[in-house]
């Protein structure tokens, strides 16, 4: 075992974590992370050897990027020190290798060109004669300081200092979540989820090749270009069709997204479907679900049929020019509005029954945040809650709860709509400006 | 819709999930376009094994392909060139053949169900929803 060093992103600390743990099960990596903190940027690890480091960060979107690491210390003497003990069976392996040295600074104030020099010549005793590339070097050394704000600035000096052999960078780092930017695509709509948390989201479900990854309530599918980003197959469905058939049929459509990601051999297709009246076939194997069901606070969620019984009642047998109605290409099916909890627990269920053993179940759910949160999520029998990550707003909260499918000896319990004793009523509370007084139906 | 999809659904009424029939939806008066998709062997084979080919076979008569082979590849090897122009096949087929506008049926309840500018709807009628 080698320790590495990972240097995680600033962001969603919450969900940094679980992101790490996910892709070691995901990549088979043995990965011990008592260590962690929220709090810190810095992380060290022990893996096996450098593919394994590639493999975890790789596709890292919360992590930056990971270093074999050569020494550390609080300052830059005992830096070199341990450099000088752990590291210098290393040192041969370099000699000759075009090289590039890279300082990153946490919290640090910006370094001028002469203070970098100065401080990379203090590493002279490390003595590679190959040649500096600044572009394309074989190899990259970085130097990681960790500052911290004090009165209003960062320290002049840092509070501990690491030295590392990059083995790779993120795929933050190499822009993805620049990339998927939701400005800069080319369809998107008005609950278009976020580019970093669709593709955390992602990840979490272990979006990847070979794998086919399902949206049932997938909108202008913002996670059916991250699950694709990461590889996977994406099929996605919807009960309503007009963001399915986008803004026009050139430019602005999910398909255009695809085409702009360069992603289009791994959009499967998209289809008009009510998720409580599935047309998948039971033996269609999906792998992972995504998604961020309608909590409906633009439109209230609705399921194919009619809220007026009675007056609904003999229309089956309405007949149109010779043809029965229902059967009519113009025929537009109406719509109930249904309960969130209900709708909750169909969502597990269907999980239960498509995903393999271990594939994973993850969905947003927004709460007001003076609910008794665990009163409002289910659970499925087959299926473990591993996560619960909270994003916090300011009166509420969305969270990503993560479930993976466990073979026939996992005893877990089913707590249904009826079995729950908390309402989630978000989009009255939303409505009502989140007033505690407003009481909850039960 | 892609020509893939038509692999994986079934009529959306619940008394016919149990029902043979409802699977695969028989196509009618359906218009095809060709649409060019990148090419990847890797995808394909991992397709292959989530196919059921005695409903490819069907769908594809419905739209007047008879040129299936009888049965699934088997032991394909991207880098072995028949294996090759099997996925290429099937990769034209599968992903290149986009039905833009149809008819789809149930063998079993008879309902039908539409595609409409390339998407397939399956959206329920009050009486057959619950």
């Amino acid at each position: 075992m080698k320790q590495y060093l990972i240097y995680l992103a600033q962001s969603h600390p919450g969900f940094r974590k679980a992101e790490l743990e996910s892709l070691a099960v995901l990549e088979n990596i043995e990965l011990d992370l008592a260590d962690y903190t929220d709090e810190s940027p810095f992380l060290v690890v022990r893996l096996q050897n450098d593919d394994e480091a590639y493999r975890l960060v790789h596709r890292s979107i919360l992590c930056r990027g990971i270093y074999e690491l050569w020494g550390h210390g609080d300052d830059l003497q005992s830096l070199h020190d341990s450099i000088r003990l752990t590291s210098q069976p290393h040192w041969a392996e370099y000699l000759h290798k075009s090289f590039k040295f890279e300082i990153i600074g946490y919290q640090g104030k910006k370094k001028t060109t002469k203070e970098q020099v100065a401080l990379i010549e203090t590493f002279e005793y490390l003595g590679f004669e190959g040649v500096i590339d600044m572009k394309t070097p074989e190899v990259r050394f970085t130097v990681l300081e960790k500052y911290h704000i004090e009165g209003g600035g960062p320290t002049a000096q840092p509070d501990h200092v690491w030295f590392g052999r990059e083995i790779c960078v993120s795929a933050r780092v190499r822009g993805a979540v620049d990339e998927y930017d939701l400005k800069k695509r080319p369809y998107h709509g008005t609950t278009s989820f976020d580019a970093e948390l669709s593709l955390v989201s992602c990840n979490l479900a272990h979006c990847s090749r070979g794998k086919v990854m399902y949206d049932p309530f997938v909108g202008t599918g913002s996670f059916l270009v991250a699950g694709a980003y990461f590889g996977s197959s994406v099929f996605g469905s919807d009960i309503d069709i007009r963001p399915l058939h986008g803004k026009d049929s050139k430019t602005k459509n999910i398909h255009a997204n695809f085409e702009k990601y360069g992603t289009t051999h791994l959009f499967g297709d998209v289809l008009t479907m009510d998720f409580t009246n599935n047309a998948l076939r039971d033996t269609f194997q999906i792998d992972c679900i995504v998604c961020d069901p309608p909590y409906g606070v633009r439109e209230g969620l609705k399921v194919c049929g009619t809220k007026n019984e009675a007056k609904a009642e003999g229309k089956e047998n309405l007949i149109i020019n010779g043809e029965k109605a229902f059967l009519r290409k113009d025929y537009i099916q109406p719509k109930k509005p249904y309960e969130l909890d209900l709708l909750l627990d169909d969502l597990l269920r269907f999980a239960a029954q498509k995903l393999p053993i271990g594939g994973r179940l993850c969905f947003w759910m927004p709460t007001a945040n003076d609910e008794l949160i665990p009163t409002l999520i289910p659970h499925h029998e087959n299926l473990e809650l591993i996560y619960s990550l909270v994003q916090d707003f300011n009166k509420w909260s969305r969270r990503l709860l993560v479930y993976v499918k466990r073979d026939e000896n996992y005893k877990g319990i089913t707590m249904s709509k009826k079995d729950r004793s908390g309402v989630n009523n978000f989009r009255d509370r939303y409505f009502s400006g989140f007033r505690p007084e407003v009481e909850t139906e039960k | 819709m892609k020509f893939l999809t038509t692999n994986f659904v079934r009529c959306a009424v619940k008394s016919c999930a149990a029902s043979s029939d409802s699977f695969p939806l028989v196509f009618s008066e359906c218009q095809l376009v060709q649409q060019e998709q990148d090419f990847d062997a890797e995808f394909l084979t991992s397709m292959l094994d989530r196919l059921d080919w005695p409903a490819l076979i069907k769908v594809a008569a419905d739209l007047g392909n008879n040129s299936i082979p009888q049965v699934k590849p088997e032991n394909i090897d991207p880098e072995d060139p028949e294996s090759e122009r099997i996925l290429r096949d099937l990769h034209s087929l599968l992903l290149e053949t986009q039905i833009t506008e149809g008819k789809m049926i149930c063998n079993h309840c008879q309902h039908v169900y539409y595609i409409k500018n390339s998407v397939a709807n399956f959206l329920l009628p009050p009486h057959l929803a619950n």
